[in-house]
């Protein structure tokens, strides 16, 4: 993977780079909350944390209008804190309570909001592909100006109807945006393992998508992609695909031992590479900001993260009556 | 030597068709290859051609017949080397005159079968129509009420429906909606369910559903579940339908019913309509349901005829049987073409003395227990007639909830008729053992009678 370094971009607004950094920091530490939670066993089932890919989610929330959909995979906590989904409810989903998105009945990988246009939260790998190009679809057929970010990860990437949606979208020219998040292991099965041209960002060339990789690394390279590929889905040229080329740091899973990699190979990018810590000494280095506001920041975030575990751990349990709503509209 | 030109099958259910155009006349010399005539089924419009060479001696059936059956002589041709040629050709105005022969050879249309007590006004008019013309008269109603209910699906469009269960449509509601795919039924059945959860109505058209198959997981996991997993925020309105179970001859991997399989889950209503005048208003229905419907149809009974209401607004509520037949000492149980058999069975069982309730379930899901169990508390005997395999079968089912809730009634154990458990032969013989017939539902009946 390309290893830019993240420069000051004179254009960038001290703003902008604050609010990166905050909004990446609450993913992070939510994250590793919901770790912790976790091996506390108040949170059960699967959990799938996002912690070293939180540049993806925040350089294209910061590309994306408030009116546009996304639409992910079980990998999906970051999303909905970029979106601007309350922390308590997605903390409250995690550990299966009533005041959860989806009042504990979803779980980490199923949460939903209308109000934030999230259309979830998906567990079968791809399927949440053509459902992004039917939100899309949905879009256009209502004549709305909106974009549906889709995002999907490099295993995914191998799934049939990622293409059948390939060619549809493109047919129909559909403005969605497919966004893989490469992080380069498919649970255990790193890239070159599973993938036959590392370049999956040329896979809709066939059907005539144009496509780019992207430092996912880097929050403003990702965002400025985000705008680019959004300006061509609105102006009604059909999708348009975006390779984030990002780093998981966790195991696949809370479950999963990552033996398929070297403690060092993370280190390293962890140390090299973090998309936080970059914006953090940009901050720092170009004098936009102090390290006492920095502090600030981290406090404040810590507050709400902790706070959002007390609600989730308060939360009153489902009402056993809940089992038997909302299987019928 | 003369040779029949046979009228000729177009599909695999074709029984009989309208001899629509001529293209040939008596006194004409046909090479192999040449195209004769034009025949039309409900289904399509196709042109037929010689497969011999001679004179045309005779036509026997007039161009615009209608029910000409297959495999009945509709020409006569000569061999042009043989002796009798020039004689026949000298006779063609006298056998022009005689043409209303071929009445003879055909068939009288179906007559539409009695419902003993439809569920309309008397007062109210009703017509005569196909299967096939209230589901599509259902759908265009319903487009042109809602703006949001579309129309989706391979061939449905251009071609006008595989089936041509979608005519007409593309003409009045443009290809904005009523949308042609690519066949790539994963692919699009779940951008279909994604354009639900925003906010559309998509009606899906499988051209079978043994192709739902390769969608099934966008179906299951993606359109039943959602309402659930986000806690009632958002879900999919809308249908699935096309033609299921056997059609006639065309072996395993397309003659399946999936009335069970989509039974069994949580999050979808299931229907499976026998009539003509059911299918349009469960059509209506499913199409205004806000959860997602599976709409079972059969490609035989497209064809078949049945009075409709005329009726501004024709609606039937899901979960809701309806007893064709009343009768007291035994009840049958079944639903969509399973019902064929079920009539025919209690009309004969009639002549011998025994009176047998019929009831369509018409929905799967919700099922309607409760006239299921009135009836059998009457009749103290079931019998249940489906067309899937007997695993895990509806009748399986049905025969659990009435131990449950009847047992104390039961004179005799339920019965379920179902297709035989292999899959579906090609051969003749062998499919005809595979399915579930009259004479097997009359020797349950009699069984549970005489026990």
């Amino acid at each position: 993977m390309a290893t830019k370094k993240v420069t000051r971009k004179s254009t960038e607004k001290k703003g902008d780079l604050i609010k990166f950094y905050q909004n990446m920091l609450l993913i992070r530490r939510f994250e590793e909350k919901a770790g912790q939670l976790y091996g506390m066993g108040l949170i059960g089932g699967f959990c799938h944390l996002y912690i070293g890919q939180e540049a993806v989610v925040v350089g294209l929330e910061a590309a994306a209008k408030e009116s546009d959909k996304r639409i992910t995979s079980y990998r999906d906590h970051g999303h909905m804190l970029a979106c601007g989904m309350d922390p308590n409810g997605v903390m409250a989903e995690l550990t299966g309570r009533s005041g959860g998105y989806s009042k504990g009945k979803g779980g980490s990988m199923h949460m939903f909001s209308k109000e934030n246009n999230f259309y979830g939260g998906h567990g079968i790998v791809g399927a949440q592909v053509p459902l992004g190009a039917g939100l899309a679809f949905a879009d256009k057929y209502m004549e709305n100006e909106s974009v549906t970010f889709t995002y999907f990860g490099d295993g995914a990437a191998n799934q049939g109807q990622v293409y059948e949606t390939f060619n549809m979208a493109a047919l129909w020219k559909l403005p969605v945006i497919f966004v893989i998040e490469n992080n380069q292991y498919a649970m255990g099965t790193a890239q070159e393992r599973s993938t036959s041209s590392p370049e999956i960002y040329t896979r809709g060339a066939s059907f005539g998508i144009k496509g780019e990789a992207v430092d996912g690394m880097d929050v403003v390279a990702v965002r400025d992609a985000g705008l680019k590929a959004a300006a061509h889905c609105r102006a009604g040229k059909g999708p348009y695909i975006l390779e984030i080329k990002t780093y998981r740091y966790r195991g696949h899973s809370m479950s999963d031992p990552a033996k398929y990699r070297t403690r060092e190979e993370v280190q390293k990018m962890r140390a090299q590479r973090d998309p936080i810590e970059s914006i953090r000494s940009l901050l720092v280095s170009e004098k936009l900001s102090t390290e006492e506001e920095i502090k600030i920041i981290d406090k404040e975030i810590k507050e709400i993260v902790n706070s959002c575990a007390e609600y989730a751990k308060e939360s009153p349990e489902v009402p056993a009556e809940e089992l038997w709503t909302d299987i019928y509209a | 030597m003369t040779i029949e030109i046979l009228m000729p099958a177009l599909s695999p259910t074709m029984e009989e068709g309208k001899l629509s155009k001529w293209f040939i006349k008596e006194g004409d010399k046909v090479s192999a290859g040449d195209i004769i005539a034009e025949i039309e089924t409900d289904k399509a419009t196709m042109e037929f051609e010689a497969v011999d060479e001679g004179i045309v001696t005779k036509l026997i059936v007039t161009e615009g017949t209608d029910g000409v059956l297959v495999n009945s002589a509709i020409a006569l041709i000569t061999d042009e080397n043989s002796e009798d040629a020039i004689d026949k050709k000298i006779s063609i105005e006298k056998v022009q005159t005689d043409t209303n022969l071929s009445k003879a050879k055909v068939k009288n249309l179906v007559k539409p079968l009695e419902d003993n007590e439809p569920e309309w006004d008397t007062a109210v008019q009703t017509k005569t129509q196909t299967v096939r013309e209230a589901i599509r008269d259902a759908m265009a109603e319903e487009m042109r009420r809602d703006e949001t209910v579309y129309l989706m699906g391979e061939e449905v469009a251009e071609y006008q429906g595989a089936y041509k269960v979608s005519q007409g449509l593309l003409d009045e509601f443009g290809s904005k909606r009523v949308i042609d795919t690519p066949i790539t039924e994963h692919g699009f059945a779940g951008i279909a369910v994604g354009s639900a959860f925003a906010g559309l109505r998509p009606i899906v058209e499988f051209m079978t559903f043994n192709f739902s198959m390769q969608a099934i997981d966008q179906i299951i996991n993606s359109a039943a579940k959602t309402l659930y997993m986000s806690g009632g925020q958002m879900g999919a309105p809308m249908v699935f339908r096309g033609p299921n179970g056997a059609a006639a001859r065309v072996g395993a991997q397309h003659s399946q019913d999936y009335a069970a399989w989509y039974a069994h889950i949580p999050g979808l209503k299931v229907v499976q309509p026998y009539s003509a005048s059911d299918a349009k208003g469960l059509m209506k229905t499913a199409i205004r349901d806000d959860n997602p419907i599976i709409f079972l149809e059969n490609e035989i009974l497209y064809g078949k005829s049945f009075e409709v209401p005329l009726l501004e607004d024709y609606t039937v509520p899901l979960g809701k049987a309806r007893i064709w037949r009343e009768g007291t000492d035994a009840t049958i149980v079944s639903f969509g073409i399973g019902m064929q058999y079920a009539l025919e069975a209690a009309e004969q069982l009639q002549a011998d003395g025994v009176s047998v309730e019929v009831i369509d379930l018409r929905t799967l899901r919700p099922i309607d227990y409760e006239t299921i169990i009135k009836s059998v508390e009457k009749t103290n005997r079931c019998v249940t007639v489906e067309e899937g395999f007997p695993v895990g079968s509806i009748g399986n089912h049905l025969s659990a909830v009435i131990m449950e809730r009847a047992f104390d009634y039961l004179d005799a154990p339920v019965i379920n008729c179902t297709g035989k458990d292999v899959p579906m032969p090609y051969a003749a013989n062998l499919e005809k053992l595979a399915l579930t017939t009259t004479a097997e539902v009359i020797s349950a009946v009699k069984k549970i009678i005489y026990h």
